[in-house]
């Protein structure tokens, strides 16, 4: 119905113009040129840390890791950037600037919005874990990177990829700390992942009207299991680049999973 | 020049009669500084800088934004101490017969503070190297507990806040919104203004004086036993040495930052621009006479697992040689660099 309408007035339009003298009218005015239909939409990742299957409450809550070791959280904090998304049917959206700083104790940082996404379906996302090497090179930063955020590193310059600290009765330093602070951009110390968690049969779509959200889930026990059980007794704090923070992000690797898209 | 110079003190009078009849904020003191004074400077015949002001462009307002920055002992936890506290202009930037320096509530550090000079040429910081690009060294000593023991949030709070500098950043980079990135950009183009490349040894290589024998000769020496590490123009290589002071490392230096046992009393060898106005020597300040390094070199060498090659077995050097080579050293030193008024203290009376 509504499409008929609109044929029949597209026609009449057309035959009002043809009708019209060829002779050009001098006062005519130029035809204003239209506002172009939107390309770009929005996306958004809501990024939820959990410890396995619970929610993560700081500092009163007690989990255990797949060593049996009980810890308690207290920090949680890490980097997302240079995030890619990959369209269906081929081609993708590259995010400019994409430095993103998720802090568990501020819900609002785990709200990332895309915008200028082209319009269409995506298939599948892929994003960095932790800063990447040329801005760890590169100056003083801002935003996201400002090390007024407390995840560089000023005597040893460098981000601060992930920051976990909380509390073990296991742990052998003072207080029974737990003080993991992972990083590294280079070499044998690089702690740096590109991970795709995938989206499974799910789509999202990117249109001018909607803007789809994906779920993520950030497992915080993934920091101290697969590859490396981590023994709290053993290994309990890490405050600078070398082979412990790179088992811990060897571990992390995995911390995310697409819980589900909603469109 | 007469005039100029009549404008000024009329000026520094009024600023002196304003701060004395008011309890407000002094306005700030007009700077004097001809702006095409405020360039990169490359000396004839040196390398091209690896840091040029790539986006951070030198202008004439930041660099004074950065002296200022420099000289502001709110950088420091309790407003007490600032870079220049232990970077003293009169001794080309480091801290004079000061072994190690002394922060916040008098703690003392554990490495000399170095000269500051000709920083735009290196590609790492610190003794042990650990910065990697000299926007981000400040965050170091500001961050230190024994040195300044300032966050960089607090500190930037504290420097939006003072109403001396809003109209500096405005005039600098177009913002009054003060932000880390904007304070360390500051300070960097104050320092990489800080080129030392006027001493006597430089003016003798322009084939504008000559040398004495004795410096000469010294020189000579210089070319023949000491260049391969601190070598000319710059007077270092950049690399990490270790020069045969201990056995055993207190301090393992590069090895802080790398890990690796190969890098274990190693530390980055110093220029020797300026050495006659940097003493103590070595980094943890154990030297307070070039006699004494002198006499290191020739015969207090001591064998390690890393010393480094040039330095195995000593140096050895005669009496003549030590007073040749040091009469050469002492033509290093930049009378006009540690003068100059552009790098003064602009908060001293």
């Amino acid at each position: 119905m509504k499409n008929s309408i609109k044929i029949l007035s597209a026609l009449f339009l057309i035959g009002a113009v043809s009708l019209s003298s060829c002779k050009k009218d001098p006062d005519e005015e130029p035809t204003p040129t239209p506002t172009p239909a939107a390309t770009t939409g929005s996306l958004a990742l809501h990024f939820e840390n959990m410890v396995g299957d619970s929610a993560l409450v700081f500092n009163t809550q007690t989990y255990v890791t797949a060593n049996s070791d009980s810890f308690t959280v207290s920090t949680f904090k890490y980097y997302i950037s240079n995030i890619v998304l990959t369209k269906s049917g081929g081609g993708t959206y590259t995010e400019s600037e994409s430095y993103h700083l998720i802090d568990a104790s501020d819900l609002a940082t785990g709200e990332i919005t895309l915008t200028n996404v082209p319009l269409g379906d995506y298939t599948g996302i892929s994003f960095m874990i932790g800063v990447d090497s040329l801005r760890n090179v590169s100056g003083a930063q801002t935003g996201a990177l400002d090390p007024a955020n407390g995840m560089f590193w000023s005597w040893s310059s460098g981000y601060i990829m992930m920051k976990f600290e909380g509390n073990s009765p296991q742990s052998t330093a003072a207080a029974n700390g737990l003080l993991f602070h992972v990083g590294g951009f280079s070499g044998a110390n690089n702690t740096l992942k590109t991970v795709s968690p995938s989206f499974g049969v799910d789509v999202a779509s990117v249109t001018t009207s909607a803007t789809p959200e994906i779920h993520l889930k950030t497992d915080i026990l993934e920091l101290f299991t697969t590859p490396t059980n981590v023994d709290f007794s053993t290994l309990n704090t890490i405050h600078m680049p070398g082979a412990n923070a790179k088992t811990i992000a060897d571990n992390y690797a995995d911390m995310f999973t697409v819980e589900h898209i909603h469109n | 020049m007469f005039l100029k110079n009549a404008l000024k003190y009329t000026m520094v009078a009024a600023t002196i009669i304003v701060a004395a009849s008011s309890c407000e904020v002094d306005p700030p003191i007009v700077e004097e500084l001809p702006a095409d004074n405020i360039r990169l400077i490359v000396p004839p015949g040196w390398p091209y800088p690896n840091y040029d002001f790539t986006g951070n462009p030198l202008t004439k307002e930041g660099f004074v934004l950065g002296r200022k920055l420099f000289y502001d002992p709110q950088l420091s936890r309790d407003n007490t101490v600032s870079c220049g506290s232990c970077h003293q202009q009169f001794a080309a930037f480091s801290h004079l017969d000061h072994v190690v320096s002394h922060g916040i509530d008098g703690l003392l550090g554990t490495r000399n503070a170095p000269g500051l000079f000709n920083l735009n040429w290196h590609t790492s910081f610190m003794w042990d190297g650990g910065v990697n690009h000299i926007e981000v060294q400040p965050t170091a000593p500001i961050t230190n507990p024994v040195e300044m023991d300032e966050s960089i949030a607090n500190m930037v709070i504290k420097i939006q806040n003072d109403p001396s500098y809003t109209a500096m950043f405005k005039d600098a980079f177009g913002t009054e919104t003060v932000t880390s990135q904007l304070i360390f950009r500051a300070i960097t183009q104050f320092q990489g203004m800080l080129v030392s490349y006027n001493s006597k040894y430089d003016k003798y290589s322009r084939g504008e004086i000559i040398l004495t024998a004795s410096e000469q000769n010294g020189l000579n020496l210089f070319m023949d036993k000491c260049n391969s590490c601190h070598t000319a123009p710059l007077f270092t290589n950049m690399a990490f040495m270790n020069n045969g002071l201990d056995s055993v490392f207190t301090d393992a230096g590069r090895a802080t930052i790398t890990l690796l046992a190969a890098d274990s009393g190693t530390f980055k060898v110093p220029s020797l621009r300026n050495v006659n106005l940097t003493r103590p020597y070595m980094h943890d300040g154990r030297f307070s006479t070039l006699s004494q390094v002198m006499d290191h070199y020739s015969s207090g060498v001591v064998n390690s697992s890393t010393i480094s090659p040039g330095v195995v077995g000593g140096i050895p050097l005669t009496s003549t040689e030590k007073a040749d080579l040091i009469a050469f050293l002492k033509t290093l030193s930049d009378t006009e660099f540690i003068t100059d008024p552009r790098f003064n203290d602009p908060f001293a009376p």
